[in-house]
């Protein structure tokens, strides 16, 4: 099992938690699994194809995009790090 | 019989006699021999105004009065060999053999010193000075080796842009202009409202209703007349940000509210070869990243176009922690003097999120993508975009 990290502009679609859980042996088994558990939070990161370009997610640090994408191994207990742009100034 | 004694050292040495025994148990080099060796670090222990004048090339500074205590952290290696001058050759022989028992064993004095070096023609620099009010007011930065004298010339001379005067551009301004930043440009349509004040430390009651980029001036000339402060109130455009950017910044602090700017931003520094030090923030949350073309990713590496309206709310909308731009604009300011100064290991190819309700830090690293659609290998964007302004705010 994995702890997948919320961030804050995603928090509505997971019940609010800052956290979840998910498992799974490859990023794409992980990211399938997270559309099971909490759907809402799911779909707006994989559409079930693919990550949405928006979102990036980090398994232990690393960008899996450019680290052997959905096929990548994740080992247990890793943690994950979605990751929407924030455009997140403050000007007003 | 009680009065004061005389006490009569007898066969103790004069000075001369001391500096031959002295010259005659450590090493001394003339300027060829010294030349030669390798991967030698060179102390010059004279005094400031000897050093002012003009030293040799490469060298560092410290005063024979302050050698013991500051050569480890400049030469933390105590193998690797040290080449110490003065004028002539007299000072740095006793602070050779003081070198020598500290354990600097390839510590060696420059015969000859400063004044045989520069008759031989060799390379040395006359720098330029600080005057004695702006050393007082640096004197925090001149005391660090990896500043000192040098590293404060060249933050006076650079060029640092802020944009945004707001909740990330106002401890930026404040600590770049405190750190003797010679030149900060500023670029910002608002005004200074109350609601600003919770967070924005730049502005004041004195100047609500003003604009935030004259209200910042205001603020930085207050901390520091040294500071040439260049307002831009506009938004930028597609239309402005050659202008802005022909006045030659150096550095880039983006401190933006919106994503058509971050874009903006990304794409002109990525033709023109500038770093941009990224902060965002959002309720507790905050990220920072250098982006530094040719070295690490651009923004567009990481997101390649705009997230949908729905996930892309501004702070007006979502909130924020009034320390949370102070602490993720500082993180900002410290990464831009790195860059002005050429010091230590930027936030490249890193991106640090960092988490107030926590207090965690995380950071995970960011790549360049090869079909990057501005830095890549086949870039598809070539000029610039003005996305639609489809935040609410």
């Amino acid at each position: 099992m994995s702890v997948v990290r919320v961030p804050p502009v995603l928090r509505v679609e997971a019940g609010g938690a800052r956290e979840v859980e998910a498992s799974g042996g490859t990023v794409r088994e992980l990211l399938e699994d997270l559309r099971v558990r909490v759907p809402e939070l799911g779909a707006k990161v994989y559409d079930g194809a693919e990550i949405r370009p928006y979102v990036n997610v980090y398994v232990d640090g690393e960008d899996v995009r450019t680290s052997g994408g959905l096929d990548a191994p994740v080992r247990d207990n890793a943690t994950v790090v979605l990751l929407p742009a924030m455009a997140g100034g403050d000007g007003r | 019989m009680r009065g004061a004694a005389t006490i009569v050292f007898e066969g103790m040495p004069s000075y001369g006699e001391l500096l031959k025994q002295v010259k005659g148990r450590i090493v001394e080099l003339d300027a060829r021999q010294a030349r030669e060796l390798e991967n030698a670090a060179w102390v010059d222990v004279r005094e400031q105004d000897e050093w002012d004048e003009g030293h040799i090339l490469g060298a560092v500074h410290i005063p024979r009065g302050n050698l013991e205590s500051r050569i480890e952290g400049i030469v933390p290696d105590r193998s690797q060999p040290i080449v110490i001058y003065c004028a002539s050759g007299a000072r740095s022989a006793f602070a050779a053999e003081s070198l020598n028992a500290l354990g600097y064993e390839r510590a060696a004095s420059l015969a000859g010193g400063y004044t045989d070096w520069k008759r031989n023609g060799y390379d040395i620099v006359i720098p330029q000075q600080l005057s004695p009010e702006k050393r007082a007011r640096y004197s925090r930065h001149l005391l660090i080796p990896e500043i000192g004298e040098t590293g404060q010339l060249k933050l006076l001379d650079s060029r640092i842009l802020l944009i945004g005067a707001g909740g990330l551009g106002s401890p930026a301004s404040l600590y770049l202009a405190a750190a003797g930043v010679g030149h900060i440009g500023i670029i910002d349509a608002d005004i200074v409202d109350e609601s600003n004040l919770q967070r924005q430390i730049a502005h004041s009651l004195n100047t609500l209703g003003t604009p935030k980029v004259d209200s910042a001036k205001r603020s930085i000339e207050a901390l520091n007349p040294d500071v040439e402060v260049t307002t831009y109130r506009e938004r930028l455009t597609s239309e402005n940000i050659d202008r802005v950017l022909d006045d030659g910044w150096e550095v880039i602090v983006d401190g933006a509210d919106n994503f058509p700017t971050r874009y903006l931003v990304n794409d002109a520094s990525v033709w023109r070869d500038i770093p941009v030090v990224h902060g965002s923030i959002y309720r507790f949350e905050g990220q920072v990243t250098v982006f530094k073309p040719g070295d690490g990713p651009c923004y567009r590496c990481l997101y390649p176009s705009p997230p949908p309206p729905e996930l892309a709310p501004s702070c007006a909308e979502g909130g924020v922690l009034g320390v949370l731009p102070g602490i993720v604009g500082t993180l900002q300011t410290n990464e831009a003097l790195k860059l002005a100064l050429d010091a230590g290991e930027p936030l490249v190819g890193r991106l640090l999120l960092f988490d107030a309700l926590a207090t965690d830090f995380t950071e995970v690293r960011i790549n360049r993508n090869p079909d990057c659609p501005v830095c890549g290998e086949h870039p598809t964007v070539t000029e610039y975009i003005d996305y639609v302004e489809f935040c609410t705010r």
